[in-house]
């Protein structure tokens, strides 16, 4: 930076007037940005409230704010709400609640803070680790006639699992407890227990009324028997991050550019000091090469760059890194490993199984990985660690990720950027946090298996081909025409450019599946081996038509579960005695005979779609309109957005 | 803290935004093709082209936009055409369709306002883009705290409130469907105060309705229709500091779309406003 950067900290607070002007010019004296404190809790037990409050009693909000709060609260027949301040949208006032997470920009004794509030219910993980992940602390707020409840226990997991150690439990609302100091110790003795379990530990009890303002910004006069700290004493109090420009050098390659006739390697430092002159390791190839220079613009000539600045370098030899690649010094490497374990948070609303494949972001790396392993699963009623074979929604787990390649990373530090990987799945939405915490052995007998995924990209393939790929799962008796009418859209979806194959129930028994029977799991098996097929094709961007009878609502839970995106059931709908009528194969016949058993239908269920993407009438309706319809269907899913805007 | 070399191995406030600023421009650059900033004129936009040169080592290596009401201050035209040339910008101009064709439910300003949306819209649809880095900080107003770095817009252009993607380690969205786009905001953690001190700092050139002229100047800039002054006698950088460092008048008390009722802000920026 340069020399003659200024002071931005408002020291007005410390310092006579006049010396101010002369000290701000020439002094250092804020070494820290704003510090990130997330505000945390059960749902009603006040965190908005506070927030308002807080913002408040320290002189933060603008002019006209709280007119303008009370005007919106009166509107609704509301006293005066606070929490209106941060549930800024129509939706959050009139709803009374907090969709989303909200940072606000908060100045205690001339330091900068962030608030961050995060929704409790809804979603709450999602919002929440996007409020929360960087914070430096975190304010607890507990109902104190309430104690502890489902919420307070998953947001302090979330606390212990992200690595924030710095906790203020904000028992509020102890007006209903009289203030009894015996009543509000009780209290504490139960957070405190939680806490413990979670090898956490708050740095203070503040007993306090956020709606009246006890103990808030101002001392208590309600609670004379209470000596600690108040709520923004409490903040004021929380450490700033510690340097790490002395740990090892980790500096990730975002980018490289080619300007002119030079060549720079883009990055931030995440740790450590890179000079002008070091010789740095590059990546697991591990390229040596010497930092020639470190470059900026509009800016004094740098010869050493720390963690947290962005640079931009040059190298000598002029090697071109890869994005994700790490440059480090050769003797102090981070640990190397094709398997690790991680600290899973799951933010997809489906369950999480083994053998699920997805992109682990690691900084700027990406790394194809497969879940080889669930190794436990957090119960979040008792806290306690269990075997388990899935994880379920906003679950915690421990599991173990396999790679197709040696993945270079530091185990996961709290409050620093170390090991903080994140799971993509193939449409590049984020479903997880997966914080590294070492590299996994490989136990005995376990099945060792490092599945790769494909570079091409779904996009990719969506483009070549003008639509997406997609599965639609046709499900419905033997003779109601599932084979029939998927022939025919097959033949007009390929004749309209559609990439597009037919999986049918006969032609995978006669090949793929010939090892099976009828009995209830074999056709489970005989389902998940379709599906798998089905995954693979709809990977490659094709359109795939499944005609199966598959008659229990349990065998097409699975396949919608293992085929994931792009899963549409089709219920084929003819009656049973249309069916028997028509008994193409004569197998109807054969069933009533005797011949074969566990016919569906006959001597086995059909369980009827309950909600079904499309149903398709085959009884009476002709294969000509049917097709169709389901023609008509099909289309419309695949090529959604396809088409409208071809990308360069 | 011990400098080494003469150079602080310390960051202050501001140079840790400025850092995390070019760490998302070039995650913008290197994910979102093509790509392109807007560029309104303003104080914060004139910020957003600094931070690019600092990512870019002194070029902008994606077109600017400017989607233009006709409705600006003859100033910032001057400022734009001057700025152009002289920071060797690509500029990608764009209208915007007359008030009558917006939403009429819209209270006066906001659908005034809503004009650029349509500007924008159209031009996104033109450039086909990918990417649009935009210049809103959290601290100006109650929904833009609530936004992402990268928020994802579908087709539409709609800004899905309810269900906005997890952002957290610097791992931000990409765009997973044919039709969507990015709004990238790279000033988002910045507050009206820290834009101030970085122009200071870097000597950053703005056009001068933001200085008290007749004790008067302009905070924020808009459609000179739609926009007004504040009172003040700040007329350099370091008046405007101190001033900011004292008041607690809202930025865009000048706005009139802000405060035509509670929602108008919201409406906006749902239907792709900024």
């Amino acid at each position: 930076m340069p020399s003659n950067a200024c002071v931005w900290r408002a020291i007005s607070d410390y310092v006579p007037t006049g010396i101010e002007a002369n000290m701000t010019k020439n002094t250092t004296t804020s070494l820290d940005a704003a510090t990130p404190i997330v505000i945390v809790g059960h749902v009603d037990h006040g965190k908005s409230t506070l927030i308002g409050r807080l913002l408040h009693d320290t002189d933060n909000l603008q002019d006209g704010k709280v007119a303008q709060i009370i005007e919106s609260s009166k509107k609704r027949g509301l006293k005066i709400e606070w929490s209106f301040l941060l549930d800024s949208l129509q939706i959050e006032r009139d709803q009374g609640v907090t969709v989303d997470s909200t940072r606000i920009p908060f100045n205690l004794a001339g330091r900068e803070y962030v608030i961050v509030d995060a929704p409790g219910h809804r979603q709450f993980l999602r919002n929440m680790i996007t409020g929360a992940a960087d914070a430096e602390a975190a304010v607890l707020v507990v109902d104190a006639q309430e104690g502890a409840r489902e919420q307070t226990r998953r947001h302090a997991m979330l606390l212990h699992l992200i690595g924030i150690r710095h906790i203020v439990v904000l028992l509020n609302k102890v007006d209903l407890l009289d203030f009894d100091q015996a009543k509000i110790a009780a209290v504490q003795d139960d957070v405190t227990d939680l806490l413990t379990r979670l090898d956490l530990k708050a740095s203070v009890f503040v007993p306090a009324s956020a709606r009246d303002g006890d103990n808030i910004a101002e001392r208590s006069e309600r609670m004379p028997w209470y000596t600690g700290p108040t709520l923004t004493e409490a903040l004021v109090a929380v450490p700033s991050p510690a340097s790490r420009a002395e740990l090892a050098l980790r500096l990730p390659v975002q980018d490289v550019y080619r300007f002119g006739d030079k060549r720079y390697v883009a990055g931030r430092i995440e740790r450590g000091r890179v000079r002008v002159g070091d010789t740095v390791v590059i990546g697991t190839q591990k390229t040596p090469a010497r930092i020639a220079s470190i470059e900026g613009w509009h800016a004094a000539p740098q010869v050493s760059a720390y963690a947290g600045q962005s640079v931009a370098v040059t190298l000598e030899p002029d090697v071109i890194p890869d994005r994700g690649d790490l440059l480090h010094h050769r003797e102090t490497a981070p640990v190397e490993a094709s398997r690790v374990r991680t600290r899973l948070f799951w933010l997809r609303q489906e369950p999480l199984r083994v053998g699920e494949s997805f992109r682990l972001r690691l900084s700027t790396a990406e790394h194809a990985v497969t879940v080889t392993a669930i190794e436990s699963v957090v119960n979040l009623d008792d806290l306690t660690e269990n075997p388990g074979e899935e994880v379920p929604p906003e679950g915690f787990a421990q599991i173990v990720l396999s790679a197709s390649e040696n993945i270079q990373f530091d185990p996961f530090t709290p409050g620093t950027t170390d090991g903080r990987g994140v799971l993509v799945d193939r449409q590049q939405r984020i479903v997880g946090g997966a914080p590294l915490i070492g590299a996994a052995e490989i136990a005995a007998g376990e099945k060792v298996i490092h599945p790769s995924a494909s570079h091409v990209s779904v996009q990719d393939r969506e483009r070549v081909k003008g639509h997406q790929g997609g599965v639609f799962w046709l499900t419905g008796l033997s003779g109601a025409g599932k084979t029939t009418l998927a022939r025919a859209a097959e033949n007009r979806l390929f004749a309209a450019g559609v990439d597009v194959t037919v999986l049918d129930g006969d032609t995978l028994r006669a090949g793929l599946c010939s090892d099976l029977g009828f009995s209830e799991a074999e056709r489970t098996e005989n389902v998940r081996r379709a599906a798998e097929v089905a995954r693979i094709l709809r990977d490659a961007g094709q359109v795939v038509l499944v005609t199966l009878i598959s008659p229990l609502k349990s065998d097409r839970a699975l396949a919608a579960r293992i085929i994931g995106d792009n899963f549409a059931e089709i219920f084929v709908d003819a009656g049973l005695d249309v069916c028997e009528q028509r008994d193409p194969k004569g197998l109807y016949a054969a069933a009533r005979a005797g011949k074969i058993s566990s016919f569906t239908g006959i001597d086995a269920p059909y369980e009827a779609p309950q909600a079904p993407a499309l149903r398709v009438e085959t009884g009476a309706q002709a294969v000509d309109a049917a097709a169709g319809e389901l023609v008509s269907f099909v289309e419309a899913t695949v090529r959604a957005d396809a088409g409208q805007r071809k990308r360069g | 803290m011990q400098p080494e070399n003469g150079v602080m191995d310390t960051m202050d406030h501001l140079d840790q935004l400025e850092a995390q600023s070019v760490f998302i421009l070039r995650e913008a650059y290197r994910k979102l093709k093509p790509l392109a900033m807007l560029w309104s004129l303003g104080k914060d936009s004139n910020v957003m082209v600094w931070l690019a040169k600092k990512a870019f080592l002194g070029r902008v290596p994606f077109p600017v936009m400017h989607v233009d009401t006709g409705k600006k201050f003859p100033e910032m035209y001057q400022f734009r055409d001057e700025y152009t040339k002289k920071w060797e910008l690509e500029l990608l101009l764009g209208d915007c369709p007359p008030v009558e064709e917006m939403d009429p439910s819209l209270p006066p300003a906001a659908r005034s306002a809503a004009r650029k949306t349509a500007g924008l819209a159209a031009m996104i649809e033109k450039h086909k883009l990918q990417g649009v880095i935009a210049g809103i900080r959290r601290d100006e107003q109650g929904t833009r705290a609530k936004e992402r770095v990268f928020s994802p817009r579908g087709a539409s252009h709609k800004w899905d409130i309810r269900n906005q993607p997890p952002e957290f380690w610097d791992q931000y969205a990409t765009p997973h469907e044919e039709g969507m786009h990015i709004r990238v905001h790279p000033l988002l953690a910045w507050r009206e105060i820290d834009i101030w001190r970085y122009i200071e700092r870097e000597g950053i050139p703005l056009v001068d309705l933001y200085f008290s002229k007749n004790g008067k100047r302009y905070r924020s800039l808009g459609d000179s229709d739609i926009t007004s002054p504040v009172e003040s006698n700040a007329a350099t950088v370091a008046e405007v500091i101190t001033e900011l460092e004292t008041t607690k008048t809202s930025e865009r008390a000048g706005r009139a779309m802000d405060h035509e009722s509670e929602d108008a802000f919201e409406r906006l920026r749902v239907a792709g406003y900024l």
